[in-house]
């Protein structure tokens, strides 16, 4: 918990601002928003993106991912606060910040009388940036790079939800993109198709693009996110290195022994906290003293030891730790 | 420590790579002109691809068909009856049908502009902008960026077209019925004077266009009505019922204050073209009309618009 907290009040070296430009790819300051039920959806968030990060944006349903998002790509105005997108204030400058951004947000949406290609036609004839003389080639190319180069002609409302996906994913790559938001782009993917994403992230992510990546699935962010912000009900929780986040959760003591009783007895003499015993794995927050002591003290104890050693704690310790609440509940 | 070593990386590398990226340094795509008409003719093409827009357009072409079959078999009994009851009661354009087939044009005009027309054109003005709410396109459009300002000036040109498109299928089709059925040539005007088959057909023209422009207002009508909701249904359905509230209204006597404002009120000016000379202050009066609509309904889909949270 208190490294975390650590992580919240120390920004990572690359976003402190020496220049403009040098300020992240994403930065808000006391960003808010209240809809007009009176609802606050996003309340005072302080974020700050790393330009050249893979940024993972964490939180449960409901706790204001979303409407950032869409306060950051200009789709609506915030009650007050402000967000700058590499490095320019937003939304007023959508017009010459948003070409070099690409963007899923909330799932794909495609006219399904159209066919796959005929739909990133349309999505880069909207950018008034893009060439028309190289645009069949660069949708193709993107077809091609998220694996739908062979349904390209087919109707998208034949599509299954995964190819959905990856048309929604290639239009945010038909252009080289400076900063990409993927919310929740491996949805309704198989898991190789969820391989294959978290390859072309790291791909991009090698180029140079910033990457601003919000997912449910927590082991996924783990993987591929080099930071990590996580969101509960409108206000920012943590951000930070993901190396450090899951550091603020301590991980745990597990013995694995057919004498789970005694040894539970044992390790709460060596001074284990918060023992308990499930089958033949016991755990417990680990004791201060050397790990070799608390074997040979089980053993002395006639204790049948199969494995003893260190959980690492997952982002998803971190996580319930932080939220203090179960992933998946509404906040 | 691996993903720690990472990060240092990362951030050793910023400077050099991402925050370069990311500075005054990196090019900054410019807007072409040239290059932001490429929306509108994709959006003409996607409307006219639709097969909602083409089954509107199949049933305006139906309808000068009807009236064209119609007469035909009407004129053909009474010739085989030997009656001498020929002339009808229909409208004025009607009577004229048989002795020449450019007259279909017109009549199937008058029609279509009180009902068929304005109901496709609400159609397609209404789904405008909700319809691609509805399916949550107008969010990708926007992040493209395709511009607020810039769609909306897209689809109010894109209505405009379907406007004219939809007059001109109408047009066409009476034509190509009135030369395959009825005589042609000469054809006498409203006044009663003469004019030849090729003024004639210039005048069609003409009239065509004056429709399509009586359309305008609706239009405008119909796209503001579609930026105040996420439900292109709503949105179609709300236009569509304004203009049948507008026809109500210039039915009703009592309200002959109000009628000048509704924007119907002169659409049947237009047979005004058929006067030698032409008269034109209903014309006039019509084309004002539509250009007080569009620029009042335009300016608050504009205002709306471009203010509008966007959460679908």
């Amino acid at each position: 918990m208190d490294e975390a907290a650590a992580a919240t009040e120390t920004p990572p070296p690359a976003s402190s601002p020496q220049e403009a430009g040098e300020e992240g790819a994403i930065r808000t300051r006391a960003l808010t928003k209240r809809y007009r039920g009176g609802q606050l959806a996003v309340d005072g968030l302080d974020l700050t993106v790393p330009a050249g990060s893979v940024f993972g944006f964490l939180g449960p349903n409901g706790s204001g991912k979303t409407t950032t998002i869409r306060m950051l790509m200009g789709l609506i105005e915030p009650t007050s606060g402000t967000a700058r997108v590499l490095g320019r204030p937003m939304p007023r400058h959508t017009r010459t910040v948003l070409p070099h951004v690409g963007a899923l947000i909330e799932g794909p949406a495609l006219y399904g009388f159209l066919s796959g290609r005929d739909n990133l036609l349309r999505q880069d004839a909207a950018d008034p940036t893009a060439d028309p003389r190289t645009r069949r080639a660069r949708v193709a190319a993107a077809l091609d790079r998220v694996g739908l180069a062979a349904a390209a002609g087919k109707k998208a409302r034949a599509y299954s939800l995964g190819m959905k996906q990856r048309l929604g994913l290639a239009a945010a790559l038909l252009q080289p993109r400076r900063l990409l938001v993927l919310d929740e782009p491996t949805n309704g993917l198989d898991p190789q198709g969820m391989r294959e994403i978290r390859t072309l992230v790291r791909e991009l992510a090698s180029d140079g693009t910033t990457v601003f990546l919000s997912s449910h699935l927590l082991d996924e962010i783990e993987q591929v996110c080099t930071h990590a912000a996580v969101m509960a009900r409108g206000r920012l929780v943590v951000q930070g290195p993901v190396a450090d986040l899951a550091a603020g959760a301590r991980g745990r003591l597990v013995v694995t022994t057919p004498d789970p009783a005694e040894a539970a007895r044992v390790l709460k003499e060596q001074g284990a906290g918060d023992v308990t015993a499930d089958g033949d794995r016991v755990s417990g927050e680990p004791p201060e003293r050397d790990l070799a002591e608390v074997t040979a003290a089980l053993v002395t104890a006639g204790v049948r030891v199969r494995g003893l050693g260190i959980e690492r704690a997952s982002l998803e310790d971190a996580f319930v730790a932080l939220t203090g609440e179960g992933f998946d509940v509404a906040g | 420590m691996s993903r720690a070593d990472t990060t240092a990386e990362l951030r050793d590398e910023g400077p050099v790579r991402g925050v370069g990226a990311v500075g005054e340094a990196a090019p900054v795509r410019a807007v072409r002109p040239l290059w932001s008409l490429g929306l509108l003719r994709n959006e003409l093409l996607t409307t006219l691809r639709r097969w909602r827009t083409l089954a509107l357009l199949a049933v305006l072409a139906a309808v000068p068909v009807l009236i064209g079959v119609a007469v035909r078999i009407e004129t053909g009994g009474a010739a085989a009856h030997g009656g001498g009851d020929g002339g009808g009661q229909g409208p004025a354009f009607l009577a004229q049908i048989t002795n020449n087939g450019l007259f279909l044009v017109f009549t199937a005009l008058a029609a279509t502009l009180p009902v068929f027309l304005p109901l496709a054109v609400g159609v397609v003005a209404g789904d405008a902008i909700a319809g691609e709410a509805s399916a949550g396109t107008l969010r990708y459009l926007l992040v493209a960026p395709a511009g607020r300002t810039r769609l909306l000036l897209t689809k109010y040109a894109t209505v405009l077209a379907f406007c004219l498109v939809a007059t001109l299928v109408v047009a066409v089709s009476a034509l190509a019925m009135g030369v395959l059925l009825f005589p042609l040539g000469d054809l006498t005007t409203i006044s009663g004077t003469r004019i030849g088959f090729a003024e004639g057909l210039g005048r069609a023209l003409l009239i065509a266009l004056v429709v399509a422009a009586s359309l305008t207002g609706l239009a405008a009508l119909g796209l503001f009505v579609s930026t105040l909701t996420h439900s292109g249904v709503a949105a179609m359905a709300t236009t569509v019922g304004l203009l049948i509230t507008a026809q109500i209204l210039e039915q009703v006597p009592q309200l002959h204050a109000i009628q000048p404002y509704l924007f119907p009120h002169y659409w049947l000016s237009f047979a005004d073209l058929m006067r030698e000379p032409v008269y034109w202050d209903g014309l006039v009066k019509n084309l004002e009309l539509q250009a007080l609509y569009a620029a009042v309904f335009g300016s608050a889909a504009w205002a709306r618009f471009t203010t509008k949270d966007i959460t679908a």
